[in-house]
């Protein structure tokens, strides 16, 4: 009986990504140091100006909001056996949905415009994830490689459509006119003033409620029905799903329209909320980071809301340095967030082995007592 | 590698033995896989080593063989300890192992095999050349004749585990260990087998031959070391002992190999196939021209060694593979031209407990409770109002854990922590709940112990008087001659005999298995 040793539920949700966070951390704390700033001064930098004011928090959860819609299409999909590295091509074209419904049909009432927008936003971005997975289910042609080329594609498609079509006319940068005011997302500090409470203005906005509530879906979706049920083994076991009558290229289908749905709903907090008009590569990474939010997430709804709060602050703490350290520039920041998804998410294992060891002994240990 | 004489056929009684393990204790974390494991083998002898899948055998023989290190204890070869960390500190001390699962590269040479890993140079000549004379010399000593220069994939198991063998001996092995070598083998190639290894034995060889079959134990060794809960339960001289002897000590209690059952009375014929046929992705027929016929209360036994199309007509049967011609007839439906799909078979009574149960019968990662209503996940009695019935599908796996004996009855825990035995009692379970009126059944005791096997046959038998009809693939021909009513025998995709369990002897079967037509009554 070789069971393969494992880790204790706590330690594999919480202090191993903690301590691959923690190495990035180092790494990123040795290279501010060569650069001749203070790492821990930088670092005090980071959390206070992300964490530490109203402002920042805004701003936190303004990006945390992009990267819960991304990072739950990737762990849909991945749940489904996919690995969709196609969320920003999706969350491009979707965002193009909510986007063509705020142009022309802003003038509507905004409770009439939102449900049109959510759905649009939802239909364009399935439909984005459609080709590559019709491919996959009835051609063979590998996922990733298809959903990348996507992304390529969707980017020369909206810049076609931003240069010639969509382009507000007799101007120079192509970007389509702004939204009309019903056609726009309530900020939060709009909200919070309803209720008599002032906050200040950040670009957050009541599309990370609709984030929030997609996480919920999601779970629901994935652990309490059938439908999810059924994904989860064609993911886990596709000979398995076969046998229990599970069609897997129809699940292969099914995942990635939901997958895009979700990378559709960016739009909302990206466009609708914050720039209020179509522009040039608005998902600027989201879709990426998305990948890394769900790896250090678990793919589980809960660890990707911590995950994308986390990858927020790191955002908006990024800034802040590059603003406020002259030696670090926005491409050091880069550099310290491409450390995070390295240990948080592609090498997120590279801590399992000795972790598991060490709590082997500790057991062991305690046996022997 | 020692080229010295072969040892003498008898060696004196006071020299150390071949190979000896002293208080070999090894733990998984909770898993205390080996138990202070002492014994020894000697110069010139075949010692069995049986026990339940789970007792510790295969860890015991991975640490030998320098898989896993163990965490106490001493293995000492020819009388001196010595230390082994890894395969090839095993093979420089004279222990080569065929696994279960050949090691071989399948389209390469038998010559380039054998060398492979020792070629012994940066140029392949020289070493092909000596590896060439060097077996030519094993197969004059040991009869191992193997034809040197054809591609391993053109040969048959049997000599592709001989070229196994044959690698182990180039490198010098003095103590030979193989591990379930007759899983895939018929029982003439099994034969042949014994034959060798009673020659390797006559030039001074030790074999250690790991198995789960008691009646190879009886034919070949001469001391067998039983294992029990990783620890040894008795060790005994073959000639001492009794099958059933060895089978108590395994499970520690008398078990009945024998199942009892009254004669069968067949009904009314429930599934009828005709001139079936499965191409694979290539186009080439896997199964050719099958028909026969179920009836209620008959077991249908399917003997053949593995790889003859009982696997295609099981999955063709099941809907899991499509069928390329021919009709299934049940309930009314051709199965074949309406295309019907596993779960509406499943529907109309056609239940499938599939024969590589880890592969396609459950999700692992998954609890218990998920598998015990895997296939079955759209019923009404597992859902309420769109989202899962979370207390109902718990609750009818509790229920199947307490009448199928599945222990521990935690419909929480993962799959993968229940032993074999227990999961497929459980696969079992979740398919006769659904109250089919055939059950198609695959290797029902593939890797389950001896306990469990008892149980599995009895459920079996009952189903078969409660009027259902089984259609039984198994590559135990003990298990087909203790079930089925009827046998079938399948050679190169093609029924090529039936037999009435009366008139079927392990002869026949044999013969028909190697695809030798027997004229038989129908």
């Amino acid at each position: 009986m070789s069971a393969p040793a494992k880790l204790p539920r706590w330690a594999e949700l919480s202090l191993l990504p903690l301590i691959n966070l923690g190495v990035a951390l180092v790494l990123a704390g040795v290279i501010i140091k060569i650069l001749g700033e203070s790492p821990l001064a930088a670092f005090k930098l980071m959390v206070t100006g992300a964490l530490g004011t109203q402002e920042g928090i805004g701003y936190t959860l303004y990006y945390a909001t992009n990267f819960i819609f991304t990072g739950l299409a990737v762990a849909v999909a991945y749940h489904a056996g996919l690995f969709n590295i196609g969320a920003e091509g999706q969350a491009y074209v979707g965002g193009l949905g909510t986007g063509l419904v705020c142009l022309y049909f802003g003038t509507w009432p905004f409770w009439v415009v939102l449900p049109l927008a959510v759905l649009a936003g939802a239909i364009f971005g399935a439909a984005w994830a459609f080709i590559p997975a019709w491919l996959q289910a009835r051609r063979g042609s590998h996922i990733v490689i298809t959903t990348i080329m996507f992304n390529f594609i969707a980017a020369a498609l909206m810049t076609y459509l931003l240069v010639n079509v969509l382009i507000k006319p007799g101007q120079q940068s192509p970007e389509t006119r702004e939204f009309s005011a019903n056609a726009v997302m309530p900020a939060a500090h709009e909200l919070f003033a309803k209720i008599g409470i002032t906050v200040v203005a950040t670009p957050l906005n009541l599309a990370f409620g609709f984030a929030l509530m997609a996480a919920a879906g999601v779970w629901i979706f994935i652990w309490r029905t059938r439908w999810g049920f059924a994904l989860r083994v064609a993911g886990a076991n596709s000979a398995a799903a076969v046998y229990a009558g599970i069609s897997p290229p129809r699940i292969i289908v099914g995942a990635m329209l939901i997958s895009g749905a979700l990378a559709g709903g960016l739009g909302l907090n990206e466009l609708m909320g914050s720039q209020h008009r179509i522009l040039m590569d608005f998902p600027s990474g989201a879709g990426f980071v998305g990948i890394a939010v769900a790896l250090m997430g678990r793919n589980h709804p809960v660890g990707i809301v911590v995950a994308a709060v986390l990858f927020g602050a790191l955002y908006q703490g990024g800034s802040q340095l590059s603003f406020d350290m002259p030696k670090i520039n926005r491409d050091m920041v880069v550099v310290i967030q491409g450390l995070v998804i390295l240990l948080c998410g592609a090498m997120e294992n590279i801590f399992r082995a000795p972790l598991t060891a060490l709590f082997m002994r500790l057991s062991r240990a305690k046996e022997n007592d | 590698m020692s080229k010295e004489p072969a040892a003498p056929p008898f060696t004196p009684p006071d020299a150390p033995p071949a190979l000896e393990l002293r208080g070999i204790d090894k733990r998984f974390g909770a898993v205390h896989a080996n138990r202070a494991i002492t014994f020894a083998v000697a110069a010139g002898s075949i010692h069995g080593l049986i026990g339940e899948n789970g007792a510790g055998k295969s860890t015991l023989m991975n640490i030998v063989y320098g898989f896993h290190r163990a965490d106490a204890g001493e293995i000492r070869v020819r009388g001196r300890a010595v230390e082994i960390g890894s395969p090839q500190e095993a093979i420089a001390a004279g222990i080569g192992m065929v696994h279960q699962h050949f090691m071989l590269v399948e389209n390469f040479t038998v010559l380039e095999n054998v060398v492979l890993g020792v070629e012994g140079g940066a140029l392949l000549s020289g070493g092909l050349a000596a590896a060439r004379a060097e077996l030519g010399r094993l197969a004059r000593d040991y009869g191992l004749e193997v034809p040197v220069d054809a591609v391993v994939s053109e040969l048959s198991v049997g000599l592709q585990q001989r070229v196994e063998i044959l690698k182990a001996l180039y490198r010098g092995a003095e103590v030979l260990i193989l591990d379930e070598p007759t899983a895939v083998l018929t029982p003439h190639e099994a034969d042949q087998l014994f034959t060798m290894l009673r020659s390797l034995r006559a030039q001074g060889k030790a074999v250690i031959l790991v198995t789960h079959k008691l009646r190879e134990i009886m034919a070949v060794t001469d001391r067998v070391t039983v294992m029990k809960q990783g620890a040894v339960a008795a060790e005994v001289i073959t000639c001492e002992t009794s099958p059933r002897g060895l089978a108590e000590h395994m499970v520690g209690r008398g078990v009945l190999l024998q199942v009892e059952k009254r004669p069968s009375q067949p009904g009314a014929e429930l599934l009828t196939v005709k001139a079936l046929e499965v191409r694979d992705r290539l186009g080439v027929a896997r199964l050719k021209n099958v028909s026969f016929s179920l009836r209620a209360g008959e077991i249908v036994g399917i003997a053949g060694v593995a790889g003859n199309g009982q696997s295609e007509l099981l999955e063709a049967l099941a809907g899991t593979r499509s069928a390329s011609g021919g009709e299934i007839s049940f309930g009314g439906r051709d199965l074949v031209r309406e295309q019907i799909d596993p779960r509406a078979r499943r529907a109309l009574g056609l239940a499938h407990v599939p024969e590589d149960r880890l592969r396609m019968g459950v999700v692992a990662g998954f609890s218990a409770a998920d598998n015990a209503m895997l296939g079955y996940h759209d019923a009404v009695r597992f859902n309420r109002g769109g989202l899962r019935d979370e207390a109902a599908i718990r609750a009818a796996c509790a229920e199947k854990m307490a009448e199928f004996d599945v222990r521990p009855s935690q419909p929480e825990l993962r799959l993968a922590a229940f032993s074999g035995g227990n999961q497929q009692k459980l696969v079992l379970a979740r398919e006769i709940y659904a109250d089919p009126n055939v059950l198609l059944i695959g290797q029902p005791t593939r890797g389950v112990d001896i306990g469990a096997i008892e149980f599995i046959h009895k459920r079996l038998i009952a189903l078969r008087d409660a009027g259902k009809a089984l259609l039984l693939v198994s590559v135990e021909l003990d298990e087909i001659l203790a079930l089925a009513d009827r046998i079938f025998v399948m050679n190169g995709g093609e029924i090529i005999g039936e037999l009435a369990r009366a008139d079927a002897t392990e002869e026949k079967i044999g013969l028909m298995m190697a695809g030798v037509r027997v004229e038989v009554s129908p």
